[in-house]
């Protein structure tokens, strides 16, 4: 209990206590006329190994190439080939299809949750494909992109998901939480932002051997309050560690606006320029801003210039997750006015401005896209979905937990398997 | 059991090798030994670099080994233990120094929803084979931010091995088993026998572990299994299960009393060495638990639970704990605080009263 004197005992005013709120609210007409996001093209592109303190301007600017004309603008261009922009369109289609259905598939009973990455496409596939395929990524839990890109099979997300008897994480992790050392994709946590100085310490030791991969992280503007993170940035910084953070700002952490990690006093991107990381503000709906953003700051970790924080400013269209219902909390408007539009929209319409993409093609390819899925999908639920006791042997749930089965897990084990003897008569009753 | 001679006879200062070591020194060893023979061992600490540590347990290694093995880091323990579990997903081994066990609370979420959880969650994709060396426990005049032991918060963690050595050579032995073994290591150091076996008796002067039998330590490589209890005396009377600091002290007050106790050394928390636990008990009828920890949901309780669980029939007396009280650890009321001999010979004589 407070036991000073109130103000109203002194001649001090009166101090007030500032509770962020965002500007719209459910039902409200959302305007974002307000979001200075300036011109396509408009941002310098610096030498890769300049200091951080040359280039604060692009910590608060938003670096932009496809603009409004559809055209590709300025300096930061990454000049792709249309089949690699081709490539790129069809990556952010596929994950797009597959956050339909696996979100459908939640919905119908068949797993206990899923995230989708809609309106975020962009800021896991651009940055992976400029990045070569054994960089470590060290991914939040909205990065299935990153996996598209390298090639993981989809059916093992979809094993994944179901928890199912074909599950190479053995049905121990929430759906989603992808790990795969094969395509150098860090297992996912669900404790927010310890991927962050986890990625700093790969990419130290990356360093330190002399080897030539870096690392790269990707964490929510939400969770860049977690100390986690600004260890990351602090020790990023002192041991100049070739290493990629990634905030991706999609305006909201579940029902938290970014207003609650800050942003009403000022950017992600900035957050940077405190430790003397190079910083840089990416419209997030942008592939090839994105593509570019990534390729400069994989150059200057390669170069041995340095850590570089990227914010990709963006916009989550759904819900956090099957478990959220957004309509309880922000206007429906939102994502219709965000004024960086969708970032599968904008590189097929680029593509289709250049010459080298049409309306048909990309028709059939969405066609595609959603039979490959729906295929694979049917060919994963062969292997069981959860809860209907296609699930790995039970005595696996006491396997990894140390290298070696101590005494006490072993006894654990037994008084488990007893268990399921007593009530089944075997210990796997469905096979 | 140890198999160093020291551990075998009457004679044991005659038998025992030549060359002794306080803790401290048979702590730099093994690890100076380990990032000789393992290129993937890098040490990394607050002050640990050129300085070699506020208790000099890495003294001379950074000049030895070069500054990307031994390294000072930034103060955030958060950042020291998840950057090392970064560097093991890359395929090194790390043994960072959080510099007291009191300062590894902000490490915790990376210790114990990633480093202990990481083979699991992955599938054995990624392990974290890290050591994370930390002087705890109290008798120093060091306050309540410099005496904590820490240990049940470890134990209670699934994925966490915990091990505790109680005299030089052991902590060579289990410092290097622990380095070598590819789970999270959580070694702690009982600082108040870094330089000499205390025995709880705070008023008389300590005998350095030069003078010891157990400071005998080989040079060269060798390891102390991690899970095997040490029998640091055979006895009929009762059993005495304790680690760190508080085995001297046990064994102190036993000689004192005159009492003929079976004193294990536990050296492992996790996995604990329950075969040795339960023949010794089964053996005396009688079991006192000592820690320096607070008492409530300590380690102790763990403990007096498998006896009971398992011994119930064996059992002459109730199960008897001795430790710290539940308070903060307090600077000028510390050997008030401290289990000592009083503490520990009341709860004999009640044991062996029963």
């Amino acid at each position: 209990m407070a036991d000073q004197a109130t103000p109203s005992d002194s001649n001090r005013p009166a101090l007030a206590l500032h509770v962020p709120e965002p500007k719209y609210r459910p039902g409200d007409t959302a305007d974002f006329s307000h979001i200075d996001i300036g011109q396509p093209g408009d941002q310098p592109r610096p030498d890769e190994g300049i200091h951080p303190s040359q280039m604060a301007g692009l910590a608060y600017g938003l670096v932009r190439v496809l603009g409004d004309d559809n055209q590709a603008h300025g300096p930061w261009n990454p000049r792709l080939s249309p089949e690699t922009l081709r490539t790129m369109l069809g990556h952010m289609a596929l994950v797009r299809a597959f956050d339909e259905r696996m979100f459908r598939g939640q919905r119908q009973g068949k797993t206990s949750f899923y995230m989708k990455c809609t309106g975020e496409e962009a800021t896991s596939i651009a940055p992976a494909m400029a990045l070569a395929s054994d960089d470590m990524i060290f991914p939040s839990y909205r990065q299935q992109g990153i996996l598209l890109v390298r090639g993981y099979p989809l059916i093992e997300m979809i094993n994944q998901i179901y928890s199912n008897k074909a599950d190479k994480l053995k049905g121990r992790q929430l759906p989603i939480m992808y790990s795969s050392r094969e395509h150098s994709f860090f297992s996912i946590s669900g404790n927010l932002a310890t991927q962050c100085p986890q990625a700093v310490g790969w990419a130290m030791a990356s360093a330190a051997r002399g080897d030539s991969r870096i690392a790269a992280s990707w964490v929510g503007e939400g969770s860049t309050a977690e100390g986690d993170f600004h260890s990351a940035c602090t020790f990023a910084a002192v041991y100049n560690a070739p290493v990629i953070l990634n905030v991706v700002n999609n305006q909201w952490a579940i029902s938290s606006f970014s207003g609650f990690a800050g942003a009403e006093r000022t950017t992600f991107a900035a957050r940077g320029l405190g430790y003397g990381i190079a910083a840089l503000r990416v419209d997030g709906n942008d592939a090839l801003a994105c593509y570019a953003a990534t390729e400069w700051a994989a150059n200057r970790a390669r170069g041995n210039h340095g850590p570089t924080l990227i914010e990709y400013f963006t916009y989550r269209a759904e819900g956090h997750s099957t478990s959220d219902d957004p309509s309880g909390y922000r206007s429906a408007q939102e994502r219709e006015e965000w004024p960086l539009g969708d970032p599968v929209t904008r590189l097929k319409k680029h593509l289709i401005a250049i010459g080298e993409w049409d309306e048909d093609r990309h028709a059939a390819m969405d066609l595609e896209c959603a039979e490959r899925v729906k295929t694979t999908t049917k060919e994963a639920e062969k292997n069981g979905i959860l809860g209907h006791g296609l699930h790995h042997p039970f005595h696996t749930m006491f396997e990894d937990v140390y290298e070696e089965l101590p005494w006490h897990l072993e006894e654990q084990a037994d008084q488990a398997i007893r268990e399921r003897i007593a009530k089944f008569g075997t210990e796997r009753p469905f096979g | 059991m140890s198999d160093h001679p020291a551990n075998l006879g009457e004679n044991v200062i005659a038998d025992a090798p030549e060359r002794r070591l306080n803790m401290i020194e048979a702590i730099n060893e093994a690890l100076d030994i380990m990032l000789a023979r393992d290129p993937d061992v890098i040490i990394m600490g607050e002050d640990v670099g050129y300085f070699g540590g506020v208790f000099r347990a890495t003294a001379g290694l950074q000049a030895k080994h070069g500054k990307t093995r031994v390294f000072d880091t930034p103060i955030s323990e958060c950042g020291i233990i998840g950057v090392a579990v970064g560097m093991g997903a890359y395929g090194l081994r790390p043994v960072p120094e959080i510099q007291f066990a009191d300062y590894i609370y902000p490490g915790l979420d990376q210790l114990i929803s990633e480093a202990a959880r990481l083979r699991y969650r992955s599938a054995g994709d990624y392990i974290a084979p890290m050591t994370v060396r930390s002087p705890f426990g109290g008798g120093i005049f060091g306050g309540q931010t410099h005496s904590q032991s820490p240990e049940a918060l470890f134990t209670h963690v699934a994925g966490l091995k915990t091990v505790i050595p109680a005299t030089p050579y052991d902590a060579k032995g289990l410092l290097i088993s622990a380095i070598e073994d590819n789970d999270p290591v959580i070694f702690f150091e009982p600082k108040r026998i870094y330089n000499g076996p205390f025995t709880g008796f705070y008023d008389k002067p300590v005998e350095p572990w030069k003078k010891h039998p157990d400071s005998g330590v080989p040079e060269g490589y060798y390891k102390v299994p991690l899970g095997k209890a040490r029998k640091v005396r055979e006895g009929e009377a009762l059993t005495v299960l304790a680690y760190g600091t508080m085995v001297h002290v046990a064994e102190a007050v036993c000689r004192e009393k005159g009492v003929d106790a079976e004193i294990l050394d536990l050296r492992t928390l996790v996995p604990l060495d329950i075969k040795a636990i339960e023949a010794s008990v089964e053996k005396t009828g009688r079991c006192l638990i000592v820690h320096e920890a607070t008492r409530t949901s300590g380690f102790g309780a763990e403990l007096s639970a498998l006896v009971t669980e398992r011994c119930f029939y064996h059992l002459e007396a109730p199960v008897e704990r001795v430790t710290g009280f539940d308070t903060p650890y307090p600077h000028s009321l510390e050997w008030a605080y401290f289990p000592g001999p009083v503490r520990i010979g009341e709860a004999i004589d009640k044991l062996l009263s029963e």
